[in-house]
């Protein structure tokens, strides 16, 4: 019950221009006990982390207001769609990345196409990973380390809470192990172990499959192909 | 009718619109995120659909009747109406965009009108069902009874 209470101190900012999708994104991080703040634009986003936008015109300075040195209300994570009018998700990183006071937030953007150049683009930008849409319950177990890596930069900045962020750090790998079990739908066709075993052997044979990798390569096959087997073949997919 | 039943007539009428393909997965996360306190979780979602869905539409009909159509922006329409199918797992109407944006990229004004009859007539469908889906649902709520559990095995994808 304690790593619920501090589960919920992480903050998330999530950022979309369709409602349907902020409504959904801000139940699917709440079912995950984070705190949520939604946005529909990037200059709302850039506005609520405290980052004015007046001095857009010579990005080469600092575009940070003044008295900037902490928002109000500390974002632990920026979750943005790609595509959006006006400032895309792509520019939003890009902001965050260039701002001092900001830099450390880690930022994942989300996008409905699946195309390879930008995901790169992403990547090399900074973003921490990148979902396809619709995003699920599974997705996002894959950012709670990335909040946990701001946290403990935080502490090394910061001299009081040591004690509570020393806590939360230990516990870490095993509430990993549990987010991951959470994140498989309970009922679940039960594969034959051996199988699994099988398939978990041949990707570790191919290290290099991790998430945004696979990404990619989905990303050369046509989208309609984009059937990913999400609930029946889960088990082995690990 | 008894609740029993009705919850067995609503598991039936829930697979076969899996079976069929107007609904995948994505409906699936829906439910699942639906608990007791967001009891209205999917219709409020799925309303956003429809409003959605039926502005676009109307948009998109304008958009093709102009003399010289506006194809950028033709298929700016198809992409919100893409992710907004996609986002509450109405996969015939998406599937329906996805053709529909091919055409504008070729600038096929043709193929175009036909593509927005068929996504016109794909999300008539589908609200029909999802609508019947909901009066079930009212009805089974209505006597005191809670809808069932959803299983992905049950469905098959």
């Amino acid at each position: 019950m304690g790593m619920a209470a501090a589960e919920s101190q992480f903050h998330v900012l999530a950022v979309d221009d369709s409602l349907i999708d902020r409504k959904l994104i801000e139940r699917l991080l709440k079912t995950s006990s984070y705190q949520v703040t939604t946005v529909d634009s990037g200059s709302k986003a850039l506005e609520f982390l405290g980052l004015s936008e007046t001095d857009e015109s010579n990005p080469s300075t600092p575009s940070v207001s003044p008295n900037n040195h902490h928002q109000e209300v500390e974002v632990n994570l920026v979750i943005t769609d790609y595509c959006m009018p006006g400032m895309t998700g792509y520019d939003l990183l890009k902001k965050i990345k260039e701002s001092s006071s900001l830099r450390n937030i880690p930022v994942v953007i989300m996008s409905s196409e699946n195309v390879p150049s930008r995901i790169n683009r992403c990547l090399e930008e900074g973003a921490e990973e990148f979902f396809l849409k619709p995003v699920r319950l599974s997705d996002l177990n894959k950012l709670k380390p990335h909040m946990k890596k701001t946290k403990l930069k935080d502490q090394k900045q910061g001299t009081s809470e040591k004690l509570e962020n020393s806590e939360v750090q230990q516990l870490q790998p095993q509430q990993q192990i549990q987010n991951d079990l959470q994140g498989v739908p309970k009922s679940q066709d039960p594969q034959p172990e051996s199988e699994s075993h099988l398939e978990q052997q041949q990707q570790s044979l191919q290290q290099a499959n991790n998430n945004k990798r696979k990404t990619i390569e989905q990303g050369l096959s046509p989208e309609t192909d984009r059937t990913r087997p999400r609930y029946s073949g889960i088990a082995t997919v690990v | 009718m008894e609740v029993g039943q009705m919850q067995r007539q609503w598991l039936d009428y829930t697979r076969s619109l899996f079976l069929e393909g107007f609904l995948d997965a994505q409906f699936m996360q829906l439910q699942q995120l639906q608990d007791e306190n967001n009891p209205d979780f999917v219709v409020e979602v799925v309303s956003l659909f429809f409003q959605d869905s039926e502005r676009l539409l109307k948009d998109l009909t304008f958009a093709l009747d102009q003399n010289a159509v506006d194809f950028k922006k033709v298929d700016a329409h198809v992409h919100q109406l893409k992710g907004s199918s996609s986002s509450i797992g109405a996969q015939r109407v998406k599937n329906a965009c996805i053709d529909f944006r091919n055409f504008c990229e070729e600038q096929n004004i043709d193929a175009c009108l036909r593509c927005l009859q068929q996504v016109k007539e794909e999300y008539c469908l589908v609200k029909n069902k999802l609508e019947t889906l909901f009066r079930l649902e009212q009805q089974i709520v209505a006597v005191g009874g809670s809808i069932p559990l959803v299983e992905p095995t049950q469905m098959s994808f």
